[in-house]
């Protein structure tokens, strides 16, 4: 007898993840900027070494809810947080945990591409230097394996000390990522990491996002469906603060559950 | 999933480029319902003429697949359909297959007329019966097929059965002919043929509504059992 795959059997089986297999679990998260709204209860397993992938309209909460993954909405005054979110099984919002170090093992590359006004190889090794790793060679070795691992090595190494804003868009989005992953994070957070970016280097930034994957958990918001098809595990789609349908990539792209997911991504109005 | 809206894209051009689509499968459909009822009476009267006419048009259906599957692509190609929509494309395709595939058995039976012609055909009777039971039955999937009609598919899907039974007693009772006249064998060999074509049209259309159930629930019943599939309609 044949068992019929079902879309909602794909959905349970991300709710059923184990403690092992899962790099974060986001609990009740409900998140106010002063008095309004902005996450409502959401509650999601971010399966270890896949790629979830976040979509939904312009405001549906996105963004948000990824910068609360390493607590980013610190920095906003007026930012409240509710619930929790465990990074192997301890609570990031509890009050022994040190943001800065949170931040090593959850690193995060932003929209467009912000390296620091220095050399190639010094953008690398910021992070490393910060924590007082002086060794040149083990400097070196990092510069090189990250540069290696964000598919970046061949093109940069004559001229690592040449200054960063020399590189096109797409190589600094790669040099971003680079230095994201040479403090080596469990988590890498990547927010609309090619909207910035030509097609050519947007698919570069994909085919690096699955190698990626092999060593880090990886949690990209994007505004491109069609990127996050072709990238992710999983896909989370959010409407209006609401994490609405959760589920295989290769479900949620066929057969979604919810009315809403459908019309989103088919392109309709609801 | 069970309400699509196909027409409310927000692209204009994307609703008129799956409506075309689908209108010209109901087109070939239609064009097929016509030359299946016209292979029948052909057969019925023994009208040459008339099976002529649904050989020569069969070459329609064929460029009706051929449109179909052009236009299926392009869209695919332009589009990236998702969800329901690609479900859609995905439908139709192997739909215009199916129904290309009804197409060459009607030009078989339509065959079978013009070189049985003038013979004392046996039991046409029944595989008359039979062919109008699986008329009806292409009729209600394309209609299932238009209205997107999940609880109709099944119905249509379980009705194959019969069909089934009829085609066995039909073999039986034409071995009977050929045992007690072997020189009929021939022209009986023909007709079993046809019965065979017939058939195979009832299992095509449950084929288009296996797809019927795909574009709707989105789960793929082409291998399930009877029970699977009628468990759908009570979820």
């Amino acid at each position: 007898m044949i068992t019929l795959a079902t879309p909602a059997a794909d959905t349970q089986a991300l709710a059923g993840l184990s403690a092992a297999q899962t790099a974060l679990e986001i609990k009740k998260l409900d998140l106010y900027y002063a008095d309004k709204q902005a996450l409502y209860d959401v509650s999601m397993k971010i399966p270890k070494g896949k790629v979830t992938a976040f979509i939904g309209p312009s405001g549906c909460g996105k963004s948000t809810l990824l910068r609360c993954i390493n607590r980013m909405n610190d920095l906003v005054d007026s930012c409240r947080v509710e619930g929790s979110i465990e990074l192997q099984g301890i609570n990031i919002y509890d009050k022994s945990v040190d943001v800065a170090s949170l931040r090593r093992r959850i690193g995060m590359v932003f929209q467009s591409p912000n390296p620091f006004p220095k050399s190639i190889y010094e953008n690398v090794v910021y992070g490393l230097r910060l924590q007082g790793i002086k060794d040149r060679r083990t400097l070196d070795e990092a510069a090189e394996n990250s540069l290696r691992a964000a598919a970046l090595w061949n093109e940069v190494k004559d001229r690592l000390h040449d200054n960063a804003f020399g590189l096109s868009g797409g190589q600094q989005q790669r040099l971003v990522i680079a230095r994201a992953i040479a403090i080596g994070p469990e988590v890498l957070l990547l927010d609309e990491p090619t909207s910035s970016l030509d097609p050519i280097s947007t698919l570069t930034i994909e085919e690096l996002i699955s190698e990626l994957k092999q060593k880090f958990t990886v949690a990209i918001v994007t505004h491109n469906m069609q990127q996050a098809a072709r990238v992710s595990d999983q896909t989370a789609f959010m409407y209006m603060g609401k994490l609405i349908e959760y589920s295989d990539t290769n479900t949620l792209f066929t057969t979604p559950l919810q009315k809403q997911t459908e019309d989103y991504i088919t392109g309709r109005y609801g | 999933m069970e309400s699509l809206n196909l027409n409310r894209h927000i692209s204009g051009q994307f609703n008129s480029e799956l409506e075309s689509v689908r209108n010209q499968v109901m087109q070939m459909g239609g064009l097929i319902e016509q030359q299946f009822s016209d292979a029948l009476t052909a057969m019925a009267d023994n009208d040459i003429e008339l099976a002529r006419q649904v050989i020569v048009k069969d070459k329609e259906v064929n460029q009706f697949e051929s449109n179909v599957d052009h236009e299926c692509s392009r869209i695919i190609a332009k589009r990236q359909p998702a969800a329901s929509d690609l479900r859609l494309i995905l439908t139709i395709m192997k739909t215009v297959t199916e129904l290309e595939r009804v197409g060459d058995g009607v030009a078989g039976i339509a065959s079978m007329v013009i070189e049985n012609h003038g013979k004392a055909i046996p039991s046409l009777i029944g595989l008359e019966n039979m062919g109008q039971i699986v008329l009806k039955m292409l009729h209600n999937s394309l209609d299932a097929f238009t209205r997107l009609d999940l609880k109709a598919a099944v119905t249509i899907h379980n009705e194959d059965k019969k069909v089934n039974r009829q085609y066995e007693s039909i073999l039986r009772e034409l071995m009977t002919f050929m045992m007690e006249d072997p020189r009929s064998i021939p022209f009986v060999l023909k007709v079993l043929s046809s019965a065979r074509c017939i058939e195979r049209i009832g299992d095509r259309c449950q084929n288009i509504c296996e797809q019927i159930v795909y574009l709707v629930k989105g789960v793929d019943v082409r291998h399930a059992t009877e029970e699977e599939i009628n468990s759908l309609l009570t979820e």
